[in-house]
């Protein structure tokens, strides 16, 4: 189980960090979410795998002789709800700089806050300097 | 001892005080201000000393480290504390009236005070990393002192020059006084001078004598470094004055004087330094003799002064060390006078140019025999100090080992060039007809304050020749004992027979008023030749390197910081990848091995799922089949999370699921759209090999990290503590919201900025380009 679940994560990088490379924003933040999903099973395995016994204590019996480690647990919990805001934050800046920029293509969005010509402003600079 | 550095330490608050002081008096501060330097003039004089013993004080610094806070006076620094403080009380008095109705004055008294205190630092430390940090201190005051009309791009440029070549060579002084501290195991400058021996038999000696004479030469406009100092000229002429002539660019010849008991027993001393001094004094005063700017003749005589004197030092025998303290004093009272001088003519005339300056006598009496008491100790004219340490320095020249003759043919060269320039600055604008009629200069009236500083430093050099010949002859006496670390006896005599000097003396000046009246021809002659040289001069070399940094500098940053988000993205995934890559070969034996066990049927369909899906969301053509992919993925993952004991995780995973679903289905046709990007073949490849190399690195580590057999001791301790503690069941729940209730605070505040950061950009809808459509 541990080989399958080490493939999964490691096809979610390779296709999140694809995604992250190209120029559509959309697909760059679809990278994030991928890249996201593998984070989350990479901290599940940190602990050893185990079926059917979750961290809680019996009202009865207390604490169970076996449990799935309750900390990474607590860690992918954080990381999911952090996640989900950054997703919902990246969704509304990218609808606004569509709307702004007229473009969801990053190299078009290269220039847009210095103009392009920046070579010459450094050329202009130069000449002040000396 | 305690009560001077203090005073010297206090004049860095006076300097923060001095602008509001400058709000409250106007240029009046001036009269409040000069009491500072008066105040150590005082102390000065109540210490004054010519014995070998310096008193010296101790602040502690950082102790643990060995670094004390050490002040110490001897001879040499009394001689420069005397000049800095003295010279400082005048130039700002005169300052507050040169710079009377500037909106800036408050900036010249911040930084002429600050300068001071440096500058009285550097002269009374007796630790080298102090001397360093007050060294440092007067280049930034300079920089900001030659910038103060920073409205010009001229001074700006030569502010940044200035502060460029002087910087540099501070650095260079740092790593020499490093080098000399690694040798001897101790900053303090005189447990240095106690065992030179010690650095002399060193191999790192050489090195840290060039790096120190490369400080000493950039700070005193010394060949090839000299052509910062004409450019500082852009500087008003009190910061002329003071900065560029008398005090600040003889910190470099105070230098070489202070380590000079220390390195001045190496070969490479007489083999270099003198070249050096002789190169500048030499050079310096042919260029000046192109020159029709006042302040520029002054500029470039002050660079062949300095070089006179490094070039004394370099001889070091006893005589020419006598001869350079002599030197400095004399200099810094003849040339501080000429600078305040032109100053005063500046102002009252309007016009620096020899050429257009005449017959100014009448209008202003006093500043005219300031000037002229000044030009006649320039030229070495009896019996004002300049003629008796122009004798010296013939002396010392005539009396040497090797080549005497040549060596005094040069120094007869400089001084010949003196004499004219002292006679073009101190004589021929107050007395002769202008050469050119300007219409436009309209001269006035002299003010008070503009002719009293230089007269007073004028008829001190004219007592220091005459009346008190004793003070001027103990404090150069105590700074050459201190140089030579030996009880010195200096006499100072006007007539002493019909000797060679006072032969080569008469000879200089004849020469010398030869050269002042065939100004009209000479000047634009030489002016000419200096123009065709300077394509191949060192300010070309400044200029030129300059450029090429920044356009190596703006290179490197086009390549460094592309713009491109993937090209940051491939560089961190490359390094990460190399670095593991590499960390993992060269343990390859010592890999933990990760156990195989057998996967359930209901894992391996969602395993599978997710593949694909992963798979598919990379090929997919529209929005809408990538959010069902994705939706696809999460919702899988989290029916893991459920199977593997984690219900949650399944839980927040299904409803965060769902309202990432909801939310892409919402705005999903206000996203831009999925265009056909036609990639270039190697680039697609490149992302390809990045990412599979990327997944295949992290499937890696994953495999390793949990063939590490886990002991945690924190489950144990939650799955106890969690009922007695905090009264939950619930294990995850409890770390969440108690024993780690603070992150989770924490993750609360990142959602509701989250949130404030949906809700503004959703806010805007009109009043900037495009506008949203929600």
């Amino acid at each position: 189980m541990l080989y399958l679940m080490a493939i999964t994560a490691g096809v979610l990088f390779a296709a999140g960090i694809f995604m992250i490379l190209r120029r559509s924003m959309v697909k760059v933040l679809v990278g994030i979410l991928l890249l996201g999903y593998a984070a989350n099973l990479l901290l599940f395995n940190a602990a050893p795998l185990m079926r059917g016994v979750p961290p809680l204590i019996d009202p009865i019996y207390g604490v169970p002789a076996e449990y799935a480690d309750p900390v990474p647990q607590a860690l992918i919990l954080t990381a999911i709800v952090i996640s989900f805001s950054v997703t919902a934050f990246a969704v509304v800046l990218i609808r606004r700089a569509y709307a702004v920029t007229g473009t969801g293509d990053l190299d078009n969005m290269h220039c847009t806050d210095i103009p392009c010509e920046s070579e010459e402003i450094l050329s202009d600079l130069e000449d002040e300097i000396i | 001892m305690t009560a001077l550095s203090i005073t010297i330490l206090a004049g860095f608050l006076i300097a923060i005080l001095a602008p509001f002081l400058t709000r409250l008096m106007k240029h009046r501060a001036a009269f409040v201000l000069a009491l500072y330097p008066l105040a150590v003039v005082i102390q000065l004089l109540a210490l004054q000393r010519d014995t070998l013993t310096a008193p010296s004080i101790q602040f502690p610094w950082v102790p643990s480290m060995g670094l004390w806070m050490t002040f110490t006076l001897d001879g040499l620094g009394f001689l420069m504390a005397m000049l800095i403080a003295g010279i400082g009380t005048l130039v700002i008095l005169y300052g507050g009236e040169y710079l009377r109705d500037d909106p800036h004055l408050e900036r010249f008294f911040l930084w002429v005070i600050i300068f001071m205190a440096s500058m009285l630092g550097v002269v009374t430390s007796g630790n080298a990393l102090v001397l360093f940090v007050f060294w440092e201190l007067t280049s930034i005051s300079s920089f900001f002192l030659i910038g103060y009309k920073f409205e010009y791009e001229s001074a700006r440029a030569a502010a940044w020059q200035a502060l460029l070549v002087t910087g540099a060579g501070g650095l260079a002084m740092l790593a020499g006084l490093v080098l000399l501290g690694q040798i001897t195991g101790s900053f303090e400058i005189n447990q240095w001078m106690q065992n030179p021996n010690l650095v002399q038999e060193s191999a790192l000696a050489p090195a840290a004598f060039i790096l120190i004479l490369l400080s000493a030469m950039t700070k005193s406009a010394q060949f090839p470094f000299h052509f910062w100092l004409p450019n500082a000229m852009e500087a008003p002429t009190p910061v002329s004055a003071y900065l560029h002539s008398a005090t600040m660019v003889k910190a470099g010849v105070y230098l070489l004087a202070r380590l000079f008991p220390v390195l001045g027993g190496l070969a490479l001393w007489n083999q270099v330094v003198p070249w050096v001094g002789l190169l500048t004094l030499v050079g310096g005063a042919m260029l000046a003799l192109g020159q029709t700017d006042l302040k520029k003749l002054l500029a470039y005589t002050t660079v062949s002064s300095l070089g006179g004197m490094v070039f004394l030092l370099g001889l070091g025998t006893p005589l020419a060390v006598k001869s350079a303290m002599l030197f400095l004093l004399a200099h810094a009272l003849y040339k501080g006078t000429l600078f305040l001088v032109a100053g005063g003519v500046d102002h009252s005339a309007g016009s620096r140019d020899i050429r257009k300056l005449g017959k100014l006598a009448k209008l202003m009496p006093f500043t005219t025999l300031a000037a002229g008491l000044a030009a006649l100790s320039m030229a070495g004219i009896p019996p004002l100090i300049g003629f008796i340490s122009k004798e010296y320095v013939y002396e010392s020249t005539y009396y040497y080992s090797n080549l005497p003759y040549i060596l005094t043919g040069l120094a007869v060269l400089a001084n010949v060039a003196n004499v004219a320039v002292a006679g073009w600055v101190g004589i021929r604008p107050f007395w002769q007809q202008p050469e050119q009629k300007d219409e436009d200069l309209h001269p006035h009236k002299e003010s008070v304050w503009l002719w009293i500083p230089p007269l007073v430093l004028a008829i001190t050099g004219l007592f220091m020749g005459v009346f008190i010949q004793g003070a001027a002859q103990t404090w150069v006496a105590a700074s050459t004992s201190a140089v030579l670390q030996e009880i010195t006896k200096v006499k100072f005599s006007l007539w002493h027979g019909i000797t060679p000097m006072l032969l080569l003396s008469i000879f200089t000046l004849i020469i010398g008023i030869v050269v002042y009246l065939t100004s009209r021809t000479l000047i634009p002659r030489l002016a000419a030749c200096w123009k065709k040289l300077s394509s191949v001069g060192p300010n070309i070399f400044y200029s030129r390197s300059m450029r090429a940094f920044l356009s190596v500098a703006g290179w490197q940053t086009k390549i460094l910081q592309s713009g491109y988000l993937r090209y940051y993205i491939i560089t961190i995934i490359v390094t990460t990848v190399t670095l593991a890559v590499i960390t993992l070969a060269t343990r390859y034996g010592n890999l933990p091995n990760p156990q195989w066990t057998q996967p359930r049927f209901y894992d391996v369909i969602f395993i599978v799922i997710i593949i694909i899906s992963a798979l598919l969301v990379t090929r997919a053509e529209s929005r809408l089949a990538t959010i069902t992919l994705l939706g696809a993925i999460g919702f899988s993952i989290a029916i893991l999370f459920l199977l593997y004991s984690a219900p949650d995780l399944a839980m927040v995973q299904f409803a965060v699921e769902t309202l990432t679903v909801i939310l892409f289905v919402l705005v999903i046709y206000q996203l831009p759209k999925y265009t056909k990007t036609n990639y270039p073949i190697h680039a697609n490849a490149l992302n390809i090999i990045v990412s599979v190399a990327g997944g295949i690195m992290m499937a890696g580590l994953m495999l390793l990290t949990s063939a590490i057999p886990s002991n945690s001791t924190l489950a144990p301790y939650f799955m106890e503590n969690s009922l007695p503690l905090a009264k939950g069941h619930n294990v995850v729940n409890v770390i969440l919201v108690d024993f780690r209730g603070l992150d989770t605070l924490g993750e609360i505040t990142v959602l509701m900025i989250a949130a404030i950061g949906v809700f503004a950009l959703l806010g805007l809808k009109k009043g900037s380009k495009g506008g949203g459509n929600s």
